[in-house]
């Protein structure tokens, strides 16, 4: 990978964009108070409007996307992005796999419309709401929902450095093992989501006595069927498993086709 | 100047989400007024049916990654309201204090880095930072502080993990609380500095006749419940709501525009709680708000920002009173058990009451979902604002008046993401 910084004298140019989205993984950039001015001093953030109403002119080094794509005019937009960026990295659940709002993939989009808006001719709006990905090629995706603020870091200092991002693609899972939470699917019979889970929390919800829900989508190959089997041996029924996978991340391939399977 | 022209922002900064603002004037009169919402939709009421009642907190905290735990409040106190459990105790104390630092961490975040560089006229924060650094480090770590408690008491700041219908997951020992209360020692005292630094802004002279609407309750400021009422003669249970309040949907905006039916435009947030709620302030509080110049009763909502610092001491001071009080309950969430009915939920979101309403059946599923945002309800109010500034500076040139239209925009803290179900700022000359 190319390092951002092209002329040595240029502060490299940030970009921060936003589609369909709760405005939370733009927010773990202001919500980096011990780091922000460093970050401000290291790129020159030329366009993020939540912070600033200064517009800094593309072409943007490196530009950071928050949100899903659900509208024509969203789905131009990204194309426009994608176009005035060097590097593109989608953040979070919505940029990354759709969002909870891809929830409408699975239904009549026009039915989510009536239900809620007095007049849907008022409504534009996608059929489906669909990641980045589906849309314009992408440098790189990070998972979560929300991201996690210091894998932020790690993403936009592996940029400017021109280095691959170190964020471990493995289970929540050894998340748990690490810092030594007990099991709480095998100690309690509480369903969790943790082995098919990508890691990046930190396992929070097991530390919290919970079970994963799943809000940092899909490790690498995860084994959805046998997770289900285990879940379906704790007495879930079958639409609880499919309402299990069909969150956040619920356009991804592996739960999309699990909780596919597990639809009455 | 000219005394016809169009203010037109496209895309307003330093809110909350996507919108843009217009305002056409001719011969000296504002023909119009519209902020415009061009947020996508993301269909929460719908994709909410066929849920389970406990998925309600987490899938609705979604709607807003700055203000979650109201979202997280609302939804499970209507579910147990549905199911007929009442929370209280410690549990209910400790609610309370989660809600706290979100207010610190919301307030603060809108007072430093989003409004402040308004009064002091800079583009931003960071730009802010270089002439008013300490001022900037101030906020940055009482945003932080609020931050904090919101991710010991809730796993994270963002989307936190530990609320549930019912409760906690876990709730923690006394002694995890203490580093808090020390840090929280540190930002009454930044909030003190912050209603000083904030009341030394310039106001415009802009006195209004507001219907506030806010919660309150008999004996505290308030969070997460009350009666609904009014400086006009509301005094309504929460599930009343929509026997009072009606929400319609205009062309230009993906947001729907609340009104008293039978009424018009009000205002809920910070400047309706305090002004509802003042004698139920600490009384420090108070006297913060006297020396920064406030009465009782505030009508000027540029002085939002004073309100919003007060409200940051108030919450610092609460927090503090319920880590000094608080006791490990025996478990950390009471048990609830569906049933068919109805319930209703409205708290005290950082921007102002958050009404959700749920139909659930025998077996905890949703069947019919129904949520208004603080910033819809204040869409038409915020319009109503701007109608009548916008004559009083005719004078100004354009930029520089539409440096102030957003500027009244962002009196309210405006949170597009949760309206969208929300705003675009155009000032446009003819």
């Amino acid at each position: 990978m190319m390092a951002l910084v092209a002329e040595p004298k240029r502060k490299p140019k940030l970009a921060v964009w936003k589609f369909a989205s709760c405005d939370g993984c733009q927010l773990s950039l202001l919500d980096c108070e011990d780091e922000l001015l460093a970050v401000a001093g290291a790129v020159e953030i030329a366009y993020f409007m939540e912070a600033s109403r200064s517009v800094v002119k593309g072409p943007y080094d490196l530009s950071l996307v928050e949100g899903s794509i659900t509208t024509p005019h969203d789905a131009e937009r990204i194309r426009e992005v994608r176009r005035v960026s060097r590097h593109l990295v989608t953040i979070g659940a919505c940029a990354t796999a759709g969002g909870i709002q891809a929830l409408r993939n699975f239904k009549d989009v026009n039915d989510f419309i009536a239900m809620v808006y007095a007049v849907p001719q008022y409504i534009d709006t996608l059929v489906q709401s669909t990641p980045v990905s589906a849309n314009v090629p992408v440098d790189y995706e990070l998972q979560g929902c929300p991201i996690n603020k210091k894998q932020l870091l790690e993403v936009i200092g592996a940029f400017l450095f021109g280095r691959r991002p170190v964020v471990p693609p493995h289970s929540v899972c050894i998340e748990c093992k690490t810092r030594g939470t007990v099991c709480v699917m095998v100690a309690h019979g509480t369903p969790c989501l943790g082995p098919v889970t990508h890691a990046g929390c930190n396992a929070l919800c097991p530390a919290y006595h919970r079970g994963c829900y799943g809000c940092y989508g899909p490790k690498e190959t995860p084994n959805t069927a046998s997770l289900s089997r285990w879940f379906g041996g704790l007495g879930m029924g079958e639409d609880d498993i499919a309402r299990a996978f069909r969150t956040f991340n619920a356009w991804t391939e592996p739960f999309r086709k699990e909780s596919t399977a597990h639809e009455r | 100047m000219s005394d016809s022209m169009t203010i037109k922002v496209d895309y307003l900064a330093r809110v909350e989400g996507e919108g843009g603002l217009v305002v056409r004037v001719r011969d000296g009169r504002v023909r119009e007024v519209s902020l415009n919402i061009f947020e996508p939709l993301r269909f929460f009421e719908a994709l909410l049916r066929g849920r389970r009642f406990i998925e309600a907190p987490d899938i609705t905290a979604r709607i807003c990654g700055i203000c979650p735990i109201a979202y997280q409040m609302s939804s499970a106190q209507a579910m147990e309201q549905a199911c007929g459990v009442t929370v209280d105790g410690q549990l209910r104390a400790f609610r309370r204090l989660i809600y706290c630092g979100e207010w610190i961490e919301s307030h603060a975040l809108h007072v430093y880095l989003l409004h402040a560089p308004d009064f002091l006229g800079y583009e931003n924060a960071l730009q802010m930072a270089k002439d008013h650094g300490d001022a900037f480090q101030r906020g940055l770590q009482l945003k932080k502080v609020g931050n904090e408690i919101v991710a010991v008491l809730g796993g994270r700041e963002i989307h936190p993990v530990n609320v549930r219908v019912g409760g906690f997951y876990r709730v923690p020992a006394k002694q995890e609380l203490a580093p808090l209360a020390e840090k929280l020692e540190w930002a009454r005292d930044a909030a003190l500095e912050t209603v000083r630094w904030v009341a030394t802004f310039p106001f415009p002279d802009f006195e209004q006749d507001y219907e506030f609407v806010a919660l309150r309750h008999p004996d505290e400021y308030p969070v997460n419940e009350g009666r609904l009422v009014s400086n006009k003669g509301l005094d309504i249970a929460v599930g009343d709501y929509d026997d009072q309040f009606a929400e319609e949907h205009v062309r230009r905006s993906n947001a729907l525009h609340s009104a008293r039916k039978g009424g018009g435009a009000y205002l809920v947030g910070p400047l309706a709680r305090y002004s509802l709620n003042f004698n139920r302030l600490t009384p420090a509080a108070q006297e913060a708000a006297r020396s920064a110049g406030l009465g009782p009763v505030c009508s000027n909502p540029f002085k939002g920002i004073i309100v919003r610092s007060v409200e940051i001491l108030y919450a610092c001071e609460e927090a503090l009173r319920i880590i000094e009080a608080y006791e490990p309950p025996e478990r950390p969430f009471v048990d609830v058990r569906p049933r068919a009915g109805m319930g209703y939920g409205c708290t005290e979101a950082p921007r102002g009451a958050l009404y959700h309403r749920y139909r659930i059946d025998e077996e905890g599923v949703i069947r019919d979902a129904r949520i208004v945002p603080p910033t819809s309800q204040n869409q038409r109010t915020v319009e109503e604002d701007l109608r009548r500034f916008v004559p009083l500076h005719l004078d100004l040139p354009r930029e520089e008046l539409t440096r102030r239209c957003e500027q009244a925009v962002r009196n309210y803290d405006p949170c597009i993401s949760c309206a969208t179900h929300f705003l675009k700022v155009t000032v446009e000359k003819e």
